[in-house]
């Protein structure tokens, strides 16, 4: 319909999509009172800590707690036998392995929960710890997955001895987990072969780890009398941690109530279930007093879920022109002593097979090999969907190799290959249906923006004035076109532990016009209860700042899957607009009843519904909420109250164009970022604001895993990366200001067009990072070396390349 | 374990309890005093998420000994404004976006806070100097360079106008 | 991470500290602003019975900056930084001071500690062998100096006895030629390879020339041959080649998260060659 004169300011007034409205989170958080799970603080309260192993492979001979216990404040010391009896010894895993919650004979990895001590503090535990006495006799240690696959390797998993069928297929060797494939294998082999040009190139993701702030932890507390346990807890997905709770420990689901409280950060290491969660429940129920465990920093670094180590084997074909004939991999993924991989239960290795990324190729096929190793276990989505992180890397590594190969321009040949606007809705060659996209706009719009022919002008010269002996620095363009996939997902063939994908929201409209919406999802800083409030606000017209949003507390919450792989605006988003249109829906009855015209009389005007034709004879959606709690109105029942469970019909595909400018010093290997230009397509656009700090956030996050964090182990299976002097976050002073940009390209089957944006600067900014490193090497001669590219990486392969004279 | 009797001055209270000489100060504030808005984040003195402001001076009260800190005068998040007149720190953080999962923020403004006393005008160099030990996970940093460089403006201009 | 439990001591006079030195024995350890030490009590890598908090000792503060510059062993990184005095005397310890960890951790940490613990990560030992520093020890038998190139014996090991306090460093107001240059993963680490350097200069050569490296052996290195082959000369290619070579034959870097030997080796000469550039341009 036609503005109105005060349209404008209606719809002001509403801050709905669209809006850069300012966080209603932040009052609490910038004055100091969030509450964590480390906050919580209950009467009576246990700490538990653990007694973890110090060898990344032992036999546990014994375990003599008789010190420990003697030790006043001490309640109770757990291991492995005390929780067999309860069958809680081994939980299974969310990929259909099991893994010890204490150790059951050996410890397979440093850092492994071997005993749980209880105590009335922290200090008190801490102490009891260091008295409780492990007697261990090593055993050799693999932390490489191709040694672990040899034949006289060690078995490191003895207790899948003999068994040749694992959750995803056979297994072909005892330290094979399973093998998983997608693609025309013998299509793609002949296609590359038969092409003009051959490209190959192992790319290796290193080992990494989420590493939010707040460490995870939990609070569990059994109720003897009304027989009601509590758990609060850093969960990414508190209502699947409600039902694996209740299926482990036998307790009516309705007995557990879940809590996460605020989270500070998660970025998928608050995913899984530890052995830390499993205790605490089992301690507060064999204590009846509430049990607090929170993991220290080394805690966290040593054994919750690491993310990456995959070993991916590309071999691309092009013609000579560039055209891309078909694209081979083969990943072999270290998932380290328990395959704890947080996927759906279908898709051992996640999205992998988006690896054929932003690009229209007529062939592919991916192969993964999950292998077991000594170190720990996890495999979680960093800062991504599933394996998509891996995925992304891994093609646009492979793009610039064949670049290179071709003594091709990397962004022609990138653009030579994009998917066309007109190609969309586009299934790849790997089987994914991609909603939409319009790469060439937006990566003209990147190229454009920074004067990509001056930046290669510039780099010519420098290499020149390098060659000269006049400068000791070179320039890197690193160029990234990415495709994600997020939004998990289709309920048919999405599941998380057999929980299908969908995600939910509740939504009750007061009488007096305000509003709560409860949703599945739980926000660890990205501004739920800012954006799903402004979602609201435009489908039912109740300005947002009078929308209380609600998430985490299993007892209020509809049940939905949680957040991660950028799902919450894709799945719970949609969730939220469609229980706004039923909610509008009802009004829509209300208003015809009280304007006396009928339904289809009334149309939507912003924040009521109004008479068509008749614009001064309308009720707003405050007016319709008082009616709906005090008239009596034929047919309809009193109360305006929706629900909605929303199974998308497909994933989401954001994608983004990167460009980075990096300069490098070949003599010490530091580098410096001048410049990092991000463009997001993330479709419709909640709040830029906070897209846009998605975007900073996400970058830095993958400026800090190109350019030098890791867990790294020895040879023994020691972790050299277990304090965050030794890994590497950012501070502000390494940190560049980014530029960020977009394109809009909503999607089709979403119901506000919007696709997620979190995960994306994670994404598409690990590959622009190492990518600027290796295209400032081109000209030198180098094809591929890995990441992390720390300073002493860099130095080498300046070395290697003879830049030290 | 033998406690002692600790004194010190927390947000303008004189404030007493027993502890051990070996808790750190971060649980002392936590723990003893329910003053939860300083958190635990690496536990190494590398995170700053523990920051307050002790005599005077940006401290990380991971790494201080309940002991050492008897008869201190300590300034937390919590002292720093209130519901009803926040420091313009705490609104410019949220005027310019500069936090998101909140974990690191007290800290954040905390040393934002004792940085604008030492250096009222800072350049965006000595901002993300001076704020080089605080880490965050989420924000990428720019936008709290933003707000703390927006807080310096305001408060000078309020200066500048009280002149 | 939590600490084991020890008895605290909070001396207020040096004499007092040292009884308590001698009554526990090397069940003690003195803490000053407690950031090596604390860590490491956390991670119960070190869990000492007794701790001396040497913070009550007012004989330990102050600086004072005449032809011979004495900086008290509590004076923080934050003070010296501060400290108008030592910037126009010895720009050098600012410079240096800059580049230690961050601003919450150099206003507890201390000179004296940074000194005294033998860390070879530390910044500042080579820093006062390069200024050819004096440390003053207290013992139950008065106070002796001992030459901070003298100093530092293995990692932790130093020629402080058990019952000795380091009370204080002094030094002669260096030349106005000084860098200490430092590359490191980023704020708050430790370096992987730093060079102190001193350059006295006159009518356009050297007259004298002092050259320390920061965590590049298992203590600080003084390079007395570095800063020899820079004497007498313009600091030209040649030399401050000849004095890199020097210095790379005193280094014995190890292999650790920041980079095999080779690589520290080539960086450590890298680093060395700026340091030299700096304080010579500045001599």
């Amino acid at each position: 319909m036609k503005d109105l004169p005060d349209s404008e300011e209606r719809r002001a007034n509403l801050k709905g999509l669209g809006c850069a409205r300012k966080r209603v989170e932040d009052a609490r958080f910038t004055q100091g009172k969030g509450n964590y799970v480390d906050d919580i603080k209950l009467p009576g309260m246990l700490f538990g800590d653990f007694v973890r192993s110090p060898y990344a492979h032992a036999r546990v001979k014994s375990i003599d707690a008789a010190a420990a216990l003697a030790l006043p404040g001490v309640v109770a010391v757990l291991t492995a036998k005390d929780l067999e009896p309860l069958g809680l010894h081994w939980m299974p895993t969310l990929a259909g392995d099991k893994q010890m919650v204490l150790a059951d004979g050996k410890v397979l990895f440093q850092g492994q929960e071997v005993a749980f001590v209880v105590a009335t503090d922290r200090y008190i535990a801490a102490d009891a710890v260091e008295l409780v006495e492990v007697d261990y006799e090593d055993l050799p240690v693999v932390v490489d997955p191709f040694k672990a696959q040899e034949p006289d390797a060690p078995v490191l998993r003895e207790d899948l001895e003999g068994v040749t069928e694992g959750a995803h297929g056979p297994r072909r060797h005892h330290n094979h987990i399973f093998t998983w494939e997608q693609g025309d294998a013998a299509g793609t082999t002949a296609a590359i072969d038969a092409s003009e040009v051959i490209a190959e190139e192992t790319i290796y993701y290193h080992r990494t780890h989420p590493c939010p702030l707040e460490t995870c932890g939990c609070v569990a507390s059994m109720d003897k009398i009304n027989g009601k346990l509590t758990v609060y807890g850093t969960f990414q997905a508190p209502h699947v941690v409600r039902t694996v709770a209740s299926l482990l420990s036998g307790i009516d689901e309705h007995n557990i109530r879940v809590v996460s409280p605020d989270i500070g950060g998660g970025f998928g290491n608050k995913v899984g279930v530890y052995p830390g969660y499993v205790c605490s429940i089992v301690a507060t129920i064999v204590t009846g007093k509430p049990v607090k465990w929170v993991e220290d920093r080394m805690e966290n670094m040593m054994a919750t879920a690491f993310a990456r180590d995959y070993w991916m084997k590309g071999r691309i074909g092009a013609t000579k022109d560039g055209r891309i004939t078909g694209l081979h991999a083969h990943v072999t993924a270290d998932h380290g002593a328990f395959d704890a991989c947080a996927d759906p239960t279908k898709f051992p290795a996640g999205f992998f097979h988006i690896c054929t990324g932003s690009y229209d190729i007529p062939v592919a096929y991916c192969a993964v090999d999950g292998i077991y190793t000594n170190k720990a276990p996890g495999g979680v989505a960093y800062r991504c969907s599933f394996r998509v992180t891996e995925a992304a890397y891994f093609i646009e590594r492979m793009i610039e190799i064949l670049a290179i190969k071709l003594g091709m321009d990397a962004a022609e040949l990138r653009r030579i290959n994009f998917i066309r606007a007109d190609q969309f809705p586009y299934t790849s060659a790997l089987g994914w249906e991609y909603d939409s996209g319009d790469y060439h706009t937006a990566w003209d719009k990147a190229l454009k923006a920074v004067d990509y022919a001056g930046l290669r002008r510039e780099q010519a010269a420098r290499v020149e004035a390098f060659k000269r002996g006049e400068t000791r620095r070179l320039l890197g363009i690193g160029l990234t076109h990415f495709t994600e996939i997020v939004g998990a997902g289709p309920v048919k063939n999405c599941d998380i532990l057999g929980m299908g994908m969908f995600d939910s929201c509740e939504i009750r409209i007061h009488p007096t016009g305000s509003a709560i919406a409860r949703l599945g999802t739980i926000s660890q800083g990205q501004g739920h209860a800012t954006t799903f409030a402004q979602i609201l606000a435009s489908e039912t017209g109740i300005p947002a700042d009078k929308i209380t949003i609600e998430e985490g507390d299993t007892d209020t919450a509809p049940y939905g899957l949680g957040t991660y792989g950028s799902r919450s605006t894709p799945v719970a988003g949609a969730a939220t607009a469609m229980a706004g249109r039923k909610i509008r829906a009802k009004a829509q009855m209300i208003a015809a009843y009280l304007l006396e015209v009928h339904d289809n009389d009334l149309e939507w005007d912003i924040d009521r519904f109004v008479v068509k034709g008749a614009p001064e004879r309308f009720k707003t959606m405050a007016e319709i909420a008082y009616a709906a709690y005090n008239q009596a109105i034929p047919g309809v029942e009193p109360g305006l109250e929706a629900v909605s469970y929303y199974d998308p019909p497909n994933m989401t595909y954001p994608f983004g164009a990167y460009v980075c400018v990096m300069e490098i010093d070949v003599d010490t290997g530091e580098h410096e970022i001048r410049q990092f230009y991000a463009l997001d397509d993330c479709g419709t656009r909640i709040n830029p604001m906070i897209i846009e700090g998605q975007v900073h956030g996400g970058l830095t996050e993958a400026l800090a895993i190109a350019m030098g964090q890791e867990i790294a182990y020895d040879d023994m299976g020691n972790v050299r990366t277990g304090t965050l002097m030794d890994f590497f976050l950012p501070t502000a002073w390494e940190t560049p200001n980014y530029q960020t940009d977009w394109t809009e390209t909503p999607s089709p089957h979403h119901p506000i067009g919007a696709k997620g944006v979190g995960e994306s600067p994670n994404v598409g900014g690990v590959p622009a990072f190492s990518n600027a490193v290796h295209d400032a090497f081109r000209a030198f001669g180098l094809t591929q070396t890995h990441m992390p590219h720390d300073h002493w990486r860099i130095w080498r392969t300046a070395r290697d390349l003879g830049l030290h004279g | 374990m033998t406690k002692m009797h600790l004194t010190l001055t927390v947000n303008g209270e004189a404030v007493e309890t027993l502890a051990e000489p070996r808790e750190l100060l971060i649980h002392v504030l936590r723990e003893r005093l329910g003053i939860t808005g300083p958190h635990i984040g690496c536990e190494t003195s590398h995170c700053g998420a523990c920051t307050v402001d002790m005599d005077g001076k940006s401290v990380k009260a991971c790494t201080i000994f309940a002991a050492q800190a008897q008869g201190a005068e300590i300034t937390t998040i919590e002292g720093i404004g209130t519901p009803d007149s926040l420091h313009v720190l705490q609104e410019m953080f949220r005027e310019h976006h500069g936090l998101q999962c909140g974990f690191c923020t007290p800290g954040m403004i905390t040393r934002a806070w004792r940085l604008l006393k030492e250096n009222p005008t800072p350049s965006e160099e000595e901002v993300r100097f001076g704020m080089a030990g605080n880490l965050c996970r989420c924000t990428g940093y720019q936008n709290i360079v933003k707000s703390v460089l927006a807080a310096a403006n305001e408060l000078n201009t309020v200066k500048e106008a009280a002149e | 991470m939590i600490p084991a439990t020890f008895e605290y001591h909070r001396p207020d006079s040096v004499p007092g500290a040292i009884s308590l030195l001698q009554q526990h024995g090397d069940d003690a350890r003195v803490v000053a602003g407690g950031h090596s030490l604390i860590p490491m009590m956390k991670l119960r890598m070190a869990a000492p019975g007794h701790l001396i908090d040497l913070q009550g000792i007012a004989d330990l503060r102050g600086v004072e900056v005449g032809d011979t510059i004495r900086i008290g062993a509590l004076t923080t990184q934050s003070e010296i930084l501060a400290h108008a005095g030592l910037a126009e005397a010895a720009p050098i310890l600012i410079e240096a001071a800059r580049q230690i960890a961050d601003p919450q951790v150099r206003n507890l940490g201390t000179l004296g500690g940074n000194v005294a613990n033998g860390d070879p990560g530390n910044d500042m030992p080579a820093l006062m062998m390069c200024l050819d520093a004096s440390f003053a020890l207290a013992g139950p038998d008065g106070t002796r100096e001992v030459a901070a190139r003298e100093f530092y014996e293995a990692p932790y090991v130093t020629a402080r006895e058990e019952e000795e306090i380091l009370t204080a460093v002094s030094f002669a107001r260096p030349p106005r030629g000084h860098a200490y240059e430092k590359q490191k993963r980023k704020i708050g680490d430790y370096a992987t390879a730093a060079a102190a350097v001193l350059i006295a200069a006159d009518g356009g050569r050297v007259t004298s020339a002092s050259v320390a490296m920061t965590n590049l052996a298992d203590v600080p290195v003084f390079s007395a041959a570095a800063g020899a082959a820079l004497v007498g000369t313009d600091c030209g290619p040649d030399a401050v080649r000849t004095a890199v070579a020097a210095m790379q034959g005193d280094i014995d870097p190890v292999e650790d998260n920041r980079g095999p030997v080779e690589f520290k080796r080539h960086v450590a000469g890298v680093i060395l060659a700026r340091a030299i550039a700096r304080a010579w341009s500045r001599a």
